[in-house]
């Protein structure tokens, strides 16, 4: 696949964002000169831009990439990634929104320590908001690798390490102030370069007769197709398959005529192998292969389908309220009721992303099932382009587009969070050694870029969007409750919280590191500790209560004043004397 | 305004009248007029609240209850039936196998039908919740 075709097309979008990105950055860092002019400019922007901005922040690459590759294998179930991504911002909007605009808080440790007057608690939360930074950024990472690899044949590290410098250069350079008008404009990329392809693969779909992913055989090949392995690989095939083959199979080299023989077979890297059409695709192991009828039913394919089918809902639903990364940006409106309303936007901007990629899921199976053998489906959005609209001028500029819409979603994340994370390293970590602010912020973002980078070249490589998914369960445990109470508990203390966060992200963090590790568990505790939301939520949301309960005597006195400027609006005229630390 | 200058502004307190009147009482008066109303000044509710007097505290707990009900049925109406699919799905397999026309059902609700439905839900909730702030200023300016 990295060979010839519409390769300087792909160098073409993915520079073109690149340019655009690093211009645009430049220019408004020169129109502000302080995170001060930066924010109260901001404020002036209307709400369906800064909602366009936080979008544009938030569909990352495990939206832009991650979520077709998943539908493609995971059918059914797959779906709810994106209806979670989704919803997660009506709950945000019903629940957090207006409250935390009022709070005056600029980000999740400050909401803290103003709500709760505790340094502890503000300590943990930026902990806490390191760790989910971190988890979010590395599969970025890890995808910018996966997607330069396979379109133009780069060293697997290569995109990683491009995109860690793009975003340092962006930050150190003094583009931190930039970032609003960089990400909305990313937003509109990314869904003119979702959206269009999507119409077009319909389009050429329909022409190629409409044949049906719902098969009742296993995915086949169209067809005579040359798959490259480029990593070793087990697959399962299920019927022995003659083949052409160039390299290595099951320990032996071959060159020419081969039989995949049935069952499980060891293909290593740099092996091409030619299929004839109609033939089964070998599925990798661990993708279980399914008719295009069992693909597209509801609850299979995985061993307690309805305990992970709801643990991600609960994880997703609640996690995306508790992202840093997002709720930074929701200080930037004008008051509480634009900010309410800037979250009805963003429903609305993502939902409309999300209505694409199930599409691309869909035709993947037809048009690129090499996929499913090689496991590198989070490249199918990248790859669909090339396979149903050919190799003339027209498959080019479409790959071309999807390129530049890929390189926007790894950078727009990359750079909000990067910000936020040493936004938060600088003020609390580094600021304590280096007291001159900026040099201190930009100690932070080399930090806050290298640890994600080397963590992702080390970590082995989720799918995208379950990789990111557990970002939003350790979010879901921690930050989650810690808004609910805060917002609409005056009884919170700060032990309860404190004591709610240590659990909730001891819990969340370390059930997800034990199933990385141990990866052969299989039944319910692979179940359990693969998707921990389930039950660490609600451990860590009871923990903040009981606590809470037995230590009402350090309750501090001015929590009523803080409930009256969280939930007044702002045209009742009431005192509000009090501010969290960290407004403008 | 610091709270102590607040609560002098305030007036008497009720115990400095109490003992005012027992002061008074046995004095007679000559009445020469028709008494003025000395009436305590109108207080808004604005003012309550800002005083945290027990009013305002009843007038803040309930605009939290109020928008806290509306934000809980906002989150019911979007993950009740949610909620209900894999349910559903999984008591009744022949649902997961229902077709749309030529898509899957579970396709054209949560690949497609979700979105219009939460923004709808997203919609209807931000116009309550800025009915409910706009009672409450009406309320606390005492218009």
């Amino acid at each position: 696949m990295s060979s010839g075709f519409g390769e300087q097309m792909a160098v073409l979008g993915l520079t073109l964002t690149v340019v655009i990105t690093i211009v645009l950055a430049a220019y408004s860092s020169r129109v502000a000169r302080t995170t001060g002019d930066f924010y109260v400019a901001a404020r002036s922007v209307p709400a369906w831009w800064n909602a366009s901005a936080i979008s544009g922040e938030y569909l990352s690459a495990a939206s832009f990439l991650g979520v077709a590759g998943l539908i493609m294998v995971g059918g059914a179930d797959a779906v709810w990634f994106p209806v979670g991504y989704a919803v997660g911002y009506v709950l945000l909007l019903a629940l957090v929104a207006a409250p935390l605009r009022r709070s005056g808080a600029y980000t999740l440790p400050d909401f803290c320590e103003a709500r709760l007057r505790s340094s502890t608690v503000r300590l943990a939360a930026s902990v806490l908001v390191v760790v989910i930074g971190w988890l979010y950024v590395v599969p970025q990472l890890q995808g910018a690798g996966l997607a330069l690899e396979i379109l133009l044949g780069t060293p697997v590290w290569v995109g990683g390490v491009l995109v860690a410098a793009i975003v340092l250069v962006v930050l150190v350079g003094g583009g931190m102030r930039s970032v609003t008008m960089v990400q909305g404009f990313q937003y509109w990329l990314k869904l003119v370069a979702m959206l269009v392809p999507g119409l077009l693969l319909l389009a050429a779909w329909q022409l190629d007769g409409r044949p049906s992913a719902l098969t009742d055989s296993v995915p086949t090949f169209r067809a005579e197709t040359t798959v490259a392995v480029e990593a070793d690989v087990r697959v399962v095939v299920d019927r022995a398959t003659a083949v052409r083959a160039n390299g290595t199979i099951d320990g032996e080299a071959v060159s020419g005529a081969a039989m995949l023989p049935a069952g499980t077979v060891a293909i290593d890297a740099g092996t091409e192998l030619t299929f004839p059409a109609g033939a089964d695709v070998p599925h990798l192991e661990g993708i279980p292969a399914r008719t295009g009828e069992a693909w597209a039913r509801p609850l299979e394919g995985t061993e307690h389908p309805l305990y992970r089918t709801y643990a991600l809902m609960l994880a997703l639903f609640l996690g995306t309220m508790g992202l840093p990364h997002v709720l930074v940006r929701f200080y930037t409106n004008p008051d509480g009721r634009q900010a309410r309303r800037t979250a009805l936007i963003v429903i609305a901007l993502v939902g409309l992303f999300y209505l694409v990629p199930s599409v691309h899921g869909m035709l993947g199976r037809l048009y690129v099932p090499e996929l499913l053998m090689t496991g590198r489906t989070d490249a199918v959005v990248l790859l669909l382009p090339g396979a149903l609209l050919g190799e003339g001028l027209p498959g080019q500029l479409v790959t071309a587009l999807v390129c530049a819409g890929a390189a926007a979603a790894f950078l727009a994340t990359a750079t909000g969070l990067t910000v936020t994370v040493a936004g938060v390293l600088s003020q609390d970590l580094v600021g304590r050694v280096v007291p001159d602010p900026i040099r201190s912020f930009r100690w932070a973002a080399v930090v806050a870029v290298l640890v994600p980078l080397v963590l992702g070249l080390l970590a082995a490589s989720l799918p995208l969007a379950q990789a990111v998914a557990l970002a939003f369960t350790v979010a879901a445990s921690t930050f989650c409750p810690l808004l609910l109470l805060g917002i609409w508990w005056p009884r919170l203390t700060d032990l309860g919280a404190a004591a709610g966060l240590v659990v909730g992200g001891g819990l969340a963090v370390g059930a997800i590191a034990a199933s990385t590790l141990l990866t052969d568990l299989g039944g319910w505790p692979d179940a359990l500790l693969s998707q921990p939301a389930a039950w660490a939520m609600p451990t860590a949301l009871l923990t903040m209560v009981l606590v809470s309960r037995a230590t009402q005597h350090r309750l501090h006195p001015g929590v009523s004043r803080i409930m009256v400027r969280l939930h007044t609006p702002e045209s009742a005229q009431l005192h509000q004397t009090w501010t969290a630390r960290g407004s403008r | 305004m610091s709270r102590e200058s607040r609560r002098r502004d305030q007036g008497p307190t009720r115990r400095e009248q109490a003992a005012a009147r027992r002061e008074h009482l046995p004095r007679r008066e000559v009445i020469t007029a028709p008494r003025r109303e000395v009436r305590r000044p109108h207080r808004t509710v604005a003012e309550d609240i800002d005083q945290e007097t027990r009013v305002g505290r009843v007038f803040l707990q309930a605009l939290i209850r109020t928008q806290l009900r509306l934000g809980l049925a906002t989150v019911a109406l979007v993950v009740v039936p949610l909620a209900a699919l894999p349910l559903l799905f999984g008591l009744v397999p022949g649902v997961g196998a229902l077709q749309a026309g030529p898509l899957p059902l579970w396709w054209l609700l949560l690949g497609f039908l979700v979105y219009p439905a939460i923004l709808a839900v997203g919609w209807w909730h931000v116009r309550q919740a800025e009915r409910n702030e706009a009672r409450f200023t009406e309320l606390v300016e005492g218009r």
